[in-house]
């Protein structure tokens, strides 16, 4: 009689460890693992050394000293008496409101041109193509250099605006001036101001704050009323109108705050050498945004195209068949699916445009680079800190643009069986 | 039946009509007028938008284009030509300074006698380019590489090459094409002892060090192929100790030897001499060429089973596309020297194709793991069938098409990295963007003149990025194979 001695299970070897692919993956990581850590260490262990041999010690110490230079454009009240610290949050402040300021007319831009690009007018449709490719093939650095030039080279100085018969003629309702030196933009006043919260340093205005409120309630009960709209159509098979409903939700509330608080535009006006009244905003941002805004927009345009063509003819042609509206159609049946297509490389774009926005160094923009990365490491010498802390804080800036994404992917994704 | 027919019809044609010309509406250009132009009230709208947008450029930079000066020593005499050609007032562009400093547009600051050695390192890159990229038709093959090797040797003539080096050039280049013509494996191997060749004519020194680092590879390659069979993986890990041995101990005290014995030197050329395209192309290649493989490999390991590998995949990936270029090029420049042993100092253009190549890698690595994700997992399935291991799988199998899947998201990689190489102005080197047109203003003659080195350089990045993409799209077409 023969006995099965099991084979399945035969004494471990040392060999095994190399041949037996059940264990070989296992040695495999292990040895991956131990070289990456040699490394890392050896990494870690020269720049302690480099650091002790020039006198130096990892410290955020430098954070809390005084920084000692101007920021020319600050959001929150600062000079060079603040810390280093605040600096830096005033530069990641201007970085990310010249990404976001860039997200928003990018994407403006890049849908009309983007719709544009499929339009049966053969004229318009070769230019919006133009556009795309002379922007998506030739460097960025490029644009904001040529955006540059134009504001310093183009561009008026303001007292071309002066007298009866100025050489240069302020914009859209006399509302904006772009000289070789800044762009001067109405800024917002209140007849009726209703005070502000202080927080420290900086003051929130009460106003702010009861429009935000008002339009959140608005959108609340916008929520409602479709809700109850839907369960009407569910039940009579008829959808009440409710589009002005909606309208008036939105409008009258925000319509009474400004007729209550008064809020006006003061346009910028001339007075001695410069602009005042309005906002006189500097243009090292204006043309960041302007060179950010025309080369992403480019490719943003691409990306509309691509989805916009993704959606087959048939859906289109199908919802007609089941009787839908052109307007409920594309609301219902191509939107949804053409999005799905659009959102994610759009939010790829996005965060492209914040990392392309610490090309800031080329106009002299002081966003995050020109602070942290910029001054504050210039004078203070330690590269070290102040390079980690910058790509620690554009690492969380992508991280939390991505989680983003995944959220809205896994709620758009088709839900397959 | 006929006869009643024919009495109460009272005329039949028995002759067919010739048709009549479509209305005039209707045909030749009114009609494609009509179709593509004005075919509604918003289209009509539209065309004269778009109208008026071509009125508008052609009328501010018309002018100023055709008013163009193509000889000229120095802005004012560009301006003064302006002027006496087409009246006082007129504004014009100034070309000439394009021809005038073209020399250090498209070599920076490197030496004027060794111009020849770019240009025929550019010029052999079509050669090493040729199993890669012209395999498809002999006839396009033997045009472009005839092209470019006439090219190759007028221009270094012209260029002022010793006559050594233009009977050294044609040489070379004749027995390169041969191979590729005769022996179309041998030039792949060619092919890889490009990138060593093109160093050694860039930077120049001896050509015993690149040599010997060569020899590491080939040694490495041998030790492999020796105890594959036995070892197994194993193998691996000893091919690679061999060849760090070879270049740690022997590679460098083996190639001063033979430097001894037989001196193959040219004049060394330090980086910061490099500058203009020269400097851009020679970074984008190099990042192009070293990415690929990398963003492979960086893709699958992502892809792979074993957590440790994928775990450091995704870190190194996230990590890179979360930070913008410009750090990394700022962590090359200021902190690179903090990380290794105190003492080393090495090539700022070297540390800057490593920065930029695992920038490009960790995008690359996503664009291909689309790619393998894209395909169906019944090739996976058929590959474990037939009994491939994993590298054989992917090799044969899943990399053939997964590439092919992601050739345009690759190529726009490359381009996205190629245009990224102006960057390199931010960390002290000489790009031809930045750098150059900084350096034109500040000279004496050239002061002024802002538009046209940025009109000369976006149109060179132009054709190479559109020719990128358009090459991209034929390839798609060659290797298209229609099967649903």
């Amino acid at each position: 009689m023969v006995t099965y001695t099991g084979a399945d299970n035969p004494p471990f070897r040392l060999s095994m460890l190399i041949y037996d692919r059940r264990y070989r993956s296992l040695t495999l990581q292990a040895i991956v693992f131990i070289l990456v850590m040699l490394a890392a260490s050896w990494l870690i262990d020269n720049t302690l050394r480099n650091l002790s041999a020039m006198g130096k010690t990892l410290s955020f110490d430098f954070l809390f000293r005084r920084a000692g230079y101007d920021i020319p454009q600050q959001l929150i009240p600062y000079n060079s008496d603040d810390t280093h610290l605040r600096a830096t949050v005033i530069g990641l402040l201007n970085t990310l409101l010249v990404s976001i300021m860039g997200c928003i007319a990018a994407t403006i831009l890049g849908v009309i041109v983007g719709v544009l690009r499929l339009s049966s007018n053969w004229l318009i449709a070769r230019l919006m193509t133009v556009y795309v490719e002379i922007f998506r093939n030739i460097p960025l650095l490029l644009w904001i250099l040529v955006c540059l030039a134009i504001f310093t080279e183009v561009m008026p100085p303001p007292n071309a605006y002066r007298g009866e018969n100025p050489a240069a003629e302020m914009i859209l309702f006399d509302m904006i001036a772009p000289t070789n030196r800044y762009t001067a933009i109405p800024s917002i006043g209140m007849t009726n101001p209703p005070g502000t919260i202080s927080l420290g340093r900086e003051g929130i205005s009460w106003a702010l704050i009861a429009y935000v409120v008002v339009i959140a309630a608005a959108w609340t009960s916008w929520r409602l009323l479709r809700r109850w709209a839907q369960r009407v159509q569910d039940q009579t098979g008829k959808r009440p109108r409710t589009w002005w409903i909606s309208l008036a939700m939105f409008a009258v509330p925000v319509l009474f705050l400004t007729w209550y608080f008064g809020l006006h535009l003061i346009p910028p006006v001339l007075r001695g050498f410069n602009f005042a009244d309005g906002i006189n905003l500097d243009n090292a941002f204006v043309v960041l945004w302007l060179a950010l805004t025309l080369y992403t927009g480019a490719f943003i345009a691409e990306i509309v195209r691509a989805g916009i063509l993704a959606v087959s003819r048939g859906q289109t042609e199908a919802a007609f068949a089941l009787g839908l509206r052109p307007r409920r159609t594309m609301s219902l049946v191509v939107l949804p699916q053409a999005l799905r297509v659009i959102v994610p490389p759009l939010i790829s774009q996005y965060l492209n445009l914040t990392k392309n926005s610490s090309l800031a160094i080329a106009v002299g923009y002081m966003d995050l680079r020109g602070t942290l990365g910029g001054t504050t490491l210039n004078q203070t010498g330690r590269e070290m800190e102040c390079m980690v802390l910058m790509m620690g804080i554009y690492l969380a800036l992508s991280l939390i643009i991505s989680a983003g994404m995944n959220v809205f992917n896994a709620r758009v994704k088709l839900k397959e069986r | 039946m006929s006869d009643t027919h024919s009495e109460t019809v009272a005329y039949v044609r028995e002759t067919m009509l010739p048709p009549e010309p479509p209305p005039l509406a209707e045909s030749g250009a009114i009609k494609w007028l009509r179709e593509n132009l004005f075919s509604g009230p918003l289209n009509i709208a539209l065309t004269f938008v778009g109208l008026g947008i071509v009125w508008l450029v052609v009328s501010t930079v018309g002018p100023w284009l055709s008013h163009s000066v193509w000889n000229a020593g120095s802005m004012a005499e560009c301006r003064q030509v302006i002027a006496e050609t087409w009246g006082q007032g007129a504004t014009g562009a100034c070309f000439a300074l394009i021809k005038h400093r073209w020399n250090q547009f498209m070599f920076g600051f490197y030496p004027q006698a060794l111009y020849w050695r770019p240009v025929l390192a550019f010029g052999l890159l079509f050669l090493a380019l040729a199993p890669v990229l012209f395999s498809e038709s002999a006839r396009a093959r033997r045009i472009v590489l005839g092209l470019s090797m006439a090219l190759t040797f007028v221009i270094a003539m012209v260029l002022g090459a010793p006559m050594a080096a233009l009977m050294g050039m044609a040489v070379l280049m004749l027995a390169w094409a041969a191979l590729i013509e005769t022996r179309p494996q041998w030039s792949l191997l060619a092919s890889l002892v490009y990138p060593f060749i093109a160093v050694w004519l860039l930077w120049g020194g001896s050509l015993w060090s690149e040599a010997m680092v060569l020899a590491g590879f080939g040694l490495g390659f041998v030790v492999w192929r020796l105890l594959a069979a036995r070892f197994g993986l194993l193998a691996f890990a000893l091919a690679v100790v061999a060849a760090v041995a070879w270049w740690l101990l022997l590679a460098g005290p083996l190639a001063s030897m033979l430097a001894g014995v037989l001196p193959l030197r040219l004049r060394p050329v330090s980086s910061d001499q490099f500058g203009g395209f020269v400097l851009s192309i020679t970074i984008g290649v190099a990042g192009i060429a070293l990415s690929l493989p990398l963003g492979v490999i960086l893709a699958l390991a992502r892809r792979s089973d074993l957590p440790v590998i994928k775990l450091l995949a995704v870190m190194f990936i996230e990590f890179i596309r979360g930070v913008p270029l410009i750090t990394l090029l700022f962590v090359a420049s200021l902190l690179l020297n903090y990380f290794l042993p105190p003492g080393t100092n090495f090539d700022i253009i070297l540390r800057v194709i490593i920065m930029v190549t695992l920038f490009a890698a960790a995008y690359m690595a996503e664009v291909i793991r689309g790619g393998l994700a894209a395909l169906p997992k019944g090739q996976y399935e058929a590959a474990d069938a037939l009994g491939l291991d994993y590298w054989k799988a992917q090799r044969l199998i899943v990399l053939p098409q997964a590439l092919k899947i992601s050739i345009p998201g690759i190529v726009s990689t490359f381009i996205g990295m190629f245009k990224d190489t102006t960057l390199v102005v931010f960390v002290g080197l000489f790009d031809p963007l930045k750098a150059m047109a900084d350096t034109i203003r500040a000279s004496f003659e050239w002061k002024g003149a802002y538009w046209e080195p940025y009109i000369f350089v976006g149109a060179i990045f132009f054709i190479l990025c559109f020719g990128m993409s358009r090459y991209s799209m034929y390839l798609e077409r060659r290797l298209k194979r229609d099967h649903r």
